[in-house]
């Protein structure tokens, strides 16, 4: 088991509340799951991915990842962000790639300038190697994030909604090529999403949760699911089943 | 509500590309008259320009170079003393004091602003100290500058600093302050901390602001300065360019008056529009931070 999440409750600040955004969800990843977590807003969801990341600690309950207690964020998670400025617009994209490599020191010089290339040639940039990101379009900008985490070899990869804010077209190649890069590395992901589709299609494992407080809901198989059965009925059947236990009702969601 | 969707029957259509040959290379280089026109070095080649033309009519037209000298009598004047050395000596003078109260007030800036990040009261500090200082005049510390440290360089460059401190440290401050979150995690994330933190991620993210900070502490520095040493360079030994224009202006010299100012001016625009335009074109332009 990689990671155990056991009965996480989350609470935050803000300037006027006290918000409880999880309370007591449990859950276990195992390596090479594409583990998705899928809930409204309000959720928790996010949070519990700072949490798993180190960002926040829980009031109640714990997160071990290989045994060890999260108390840090540290290069063993790394994460991808929604927002396009998780990368770093003074470094190009390969400096980008090389940076958390070469501040970790987990690998040597060489090897590092080699592991970044080979990723950005994964996520298909390597004629753009060189350029600052703000040259770079939206799409372009998630792929340098997801080979800088894919490049660091972490045990699992933690990604907050991240093609949420891209445009329809691009988040579906993006969706495509995620999956295609875990048929090639078989990677660990905990994955992010509001949007049923999404999770269906990129998870093969889904953990629903319920809003206010985040609660786990269902935790669902949907390894079998891909682009190739995205119009099936048996697809469809799960979308609806999705969103019955997320709105208490059975009618079709987008 | 609109009117309901009307219910005409158009063809559907599909046609065959029309060649686009004629109307040339989709992407094509700019004519090189283009180019220079939109250069911004020429436009203010341009502009500069036309100033001196008008300065040099009005003078003529005045025709009384103690009040007004034309812009030739100032700079007949100007390589006069350029090349007997005078004006060169001044300046050099000028900028070595100017030098090392920079330097002086960038480093107690970086001391308080690493402070300032690194705790709440350290903020507030800093914060209540920017309010206090920053609006109060250098000059008007010239005073007490004197008492304090006698005539010479040290009062230079007491003013000096507190013109550059203040404003370098607030300017890095807000600049740190609006390092995006989503960034500030992905530094933590690799297991960045304390300085290298700060070094890595925080000092190139703010650079914009700090850069801002930094011409303007430079253009403060130099106006004290200056103004400084019209006041009590009458008593140094080797005065800078302000004591250069204050002599002057004692024998009723006006173009060497006006050679001075030209002096301030252009060391202004280049540090201005060499030095600084540098490091942007080398940082915040390249990296796409600043239009």
């Amino acid at each position: 088991m990689l990671l155990e999440v056991n009965g996480v409750t989350l609470q935050y600040k803000t300037p006027r509340h006290l918000v409880t955004a999880t309370y007591q969800v449990d859950f276990n990843v195992y390596q090479g799951d594409r583990y998705v977590i899928l809930g409204p807003s309000g959720c928790g969801k996010s949070t519990l991915l700072k949490a798993v990341g180190g960002f926040m600690e829980p009031v109640e309950g714990s997160i071990r990842i290989r045994g060890r207690k999260v108390e840090a964020p540290g290069p063993d998670r790394m994460m991808v962000f929604q927002e396009f400025e998780q990368l770093m617009p003074w470094k190009t994209v390969y400096q980008n790639v090389v940076f958390p490599m070469k501040v970790t020191r987990k690998f040597g010089r060489a090897e590092a300038g080699d592991r970044a290339n080979a990723a950005i040639e994964k996520v298909k940039l390597t004629q753009f190697r060189d350029v600052y990101p703000h040259m770079l379009s939206g799409g372009m900008k998630m792929r340098v994030a997801i080979a800088r985490a894919m490049a660091l070899e972490p045990d699992i990869l933690l990604m907050d909604e991240p093609f949420a804010a891209l445009d329809a077209l691009t988040r579906r190649t993006m969706q495509q090529e995620l999956l295609s890069l875990w048929d090639q590395l078989r990677f660990t992901v905990l994955f992010v999403t509001h949007s049923i589709e999404e999770a269906i299609l990129v998870g093969s494992r889904i953990l629903v949760l319920s809003p206010h407080p985040g609660r786990v809901r269902a935790e669902l198989d949907s390894a079998t699911f891909n682009f190739s059965n995205i119009d099936t009925g048996e697809f469809g059947a799960m979308s609806k089943r999705i969103h019955a236990l997320l709105f208490g009702d059975t009618r079709a969601s987008a | 509500m609109s009117s309901a969707r009307q219910d005409i029957q158009r063809p559907e259509l599909e046609r065959e590309l029309v060649d686009s040959g004629a109307i040339g290379d989709v992407e094509r280089p700019l004519g090189i008259g283009e180019r220079v026109l939109h250069n911004e070095t020429f436009q203010r080649f341009v502009i500069l320009l036309v100033l001196l033309v008008i300065w040099e009519a009005y003078a003529r037209w005045l025709n009384n170079s103690l009040l007004f000298p034309s812009f030739t009598e100032t700079v007949k004047t100007f390589w006069h003393d350029l090349q007997n050395g005078i004006l060169i000596n001044r300046t050099i003078t000028s900028l070595r004091t100017l030098a090392l109260g920079y330097a002086c007030g960038l480093a107690l800036a970086a001391v308080f602003t690493t402070f300032a990040v690194a705790s709440n009261i350290g903020t507030r500090i800093l914060s209540t100290f920017t309010a206090m200082f920053n609006p109060l005049p250098a000059i008007a510390l010239l005073p007490l500058a004197l008492i304090w440290f006698g005539l010479g360089t040290p009062s230079l460059v007491f003013v000096i600093i507190h013109s550059v401190l203040w404003a370098v440290a607030l300017n890095t401050l807000i600049g740190f302050r609006g390092v995006p979150e989503t960034l500030r995690m992905s530094g933590r994330n690799v297991g960045l901390k304390g300085a290298r933190y700060v070094g890595l991620i925080l000092i190139p993210a703010a650079f914009p602001s700090i850069l801002a900070g930094l011409k303007i502490g430079w253009a403060f520095a130099w106006r004290t300065l200056v103004a400084a040493e019209l006041v009590f360079g009458v008593s140094a030994r080797s005065g800078g360019i302000g004591w250069y224009i204050f002599e002057a202006r004692n024998d009723l010299d006006t173009p060497t008056v006006f050679s001075g100012l030209l002096t301030v001016i252009l060391i202004g625009l280049v540090v201005e529009s060499v030095i600084f335009r540098a490091i942007e074109n080398r940082t915040v332009n390249l990296w796409g931070m600043q239009r």
